[in-house]
């Protein structure tokens, strides 16, 4: 096969391999609304006061997401 | 299949070109330039019969102005309040640019790693000359955690090192694909109603689905637009409180 076909194979495998980070991604996510969910159910009245960390921690943790799947639009498209 | 990409390309409205720099007005100018207007006509327009009881419009401007000052004074104390022009200022443009780019045809500011990443420098040069020039060589305690035994001191401090010459490009990157991704699944979307709906009255009823599935991702881009806003500006808050109080 001619270099620039195993290329373009490659560069399709390599994203799909990337979108693994994007599950790990999703199981952190669960981690942190799963924890918070909990925690609301204990003490419900403190629960409004901590949903500013929550937004932050969802942000920081789907940013991880978003980079893999940002590697993977790479790899697809340039 | 509809091409996803065609939407990021900057493309000159007006050509300029000064010796041999292009400094062409772009599409991603223009809509930079009316980031800006929208921005300061909302706070102006706003605020301009500046009511005591406030009606609908000056509530709303203040109830962000009273946002970013919370996030901000949570974040940094009140000696952190010298930068809220600087935050506020952060937290409108990147609103206002996510929020223009979810119009259909129009141009997301954002989603431009240039943008994003200058947005990234300013804030990060910031940190550490405004840490340097209050602290001198002390602002270095930055990369030393309280409370860590000696034996472990050298690894935490070129770990601590990697973790802050991490934050420019994770603040940058975190934006810029945000919104990329956005941008281009709703495009991927919207490609796929067109191509069902080519194959007949069968492909029309079908369409309907990602049709549902693209106003459910509209939605999802309009939350995650304000959202990464309102990240942008706690981080830049979260790391000016690492200039105002190193080692803490």
């Amino acid at each position: 096969m001619e270099p620039a076909a195993v290329l373009g194979a490659a560069h399709a495998i390599g994203a799909g391999i990337a979108c693994i980070g994007m599950g790990c991604a999703g199981i952190g996510l669960g981690h942190i609304f799963g924890n918070y969910l909990a925690g609301a159910i204990r003490n419900p009245a403190a629960a409004d006061g901590q949903f500013g960390r929550l937004i932050f921690g969802f942000a920081v943790t789907e940013a991880m997401g978003i980079f893999s799947l940002l590697i993977a639009l790479i790899l697809l498209f340039t | 299949m509809y091409d996803p990409i065609h939407q990021f390309r900057i493309e000159p409205i007006v050509p300029i070109e000064v010796g041999n720099v292009d400094l062409s007005f772009t599409n991603s100018a223009l809509f930079m330039v009316l980031t800006v207007a929208g921005a300061s006509g909302f706070l102006l327009l706003s605020t301009r019969q500046r009511k005591v009881v406030p009606g609908r419009w000056q509530s709303a401007a203040e109830l962000t102005y009273e946002f970013v000052v919370k996030t901000l004074r949570d974040s940094a104390g009140n000696e952190g309040m010298r930068f809220f022009p600087f935050v506020f200022s952060l937290f409108l443009f990147v609103l206002f640019a996510n929020l223009w780019g979810m119009f259909p045809y129009f141009f997301t500011v954002t989603a431009q790693i240039i943008i994003t990443a200058t947005m990234a420098l300013a804030v990060i040069t910031l940190v550490v000359g405004y840490g340097l020039y209050r602290h001198r060589l002390h602002f270095l305690r930055v990369f030393v955690p309280s409370g860590v035994p000696g034996v472990l001191l050298p690894f935490i401090v070129v770990i601590e090192v990697l973790s802050f010459v991490s934050r420019p490009i994770s603040l940058s990157i975190r934006l810029f694909a945000n919104m990329l991704a956005g941008h281009i699944t709703l495009k991927v979307f919207a490609g796929f109603v067109t191509v069902l709906g080519s194959f007949g009255a069968i492909g029309v009823l079908g369409a309907l689905v990602p049709l549902a599935a693209t106003v459910a991702l509209t939605a999802l881009e309009l939350l995650v637009a304000a959202l990464q806003a309102y990240v942008f500006a706690i981080l830049t808050s979260l790391y000016l409180n690492d200039a105002l109080h190193p080692g803490h």
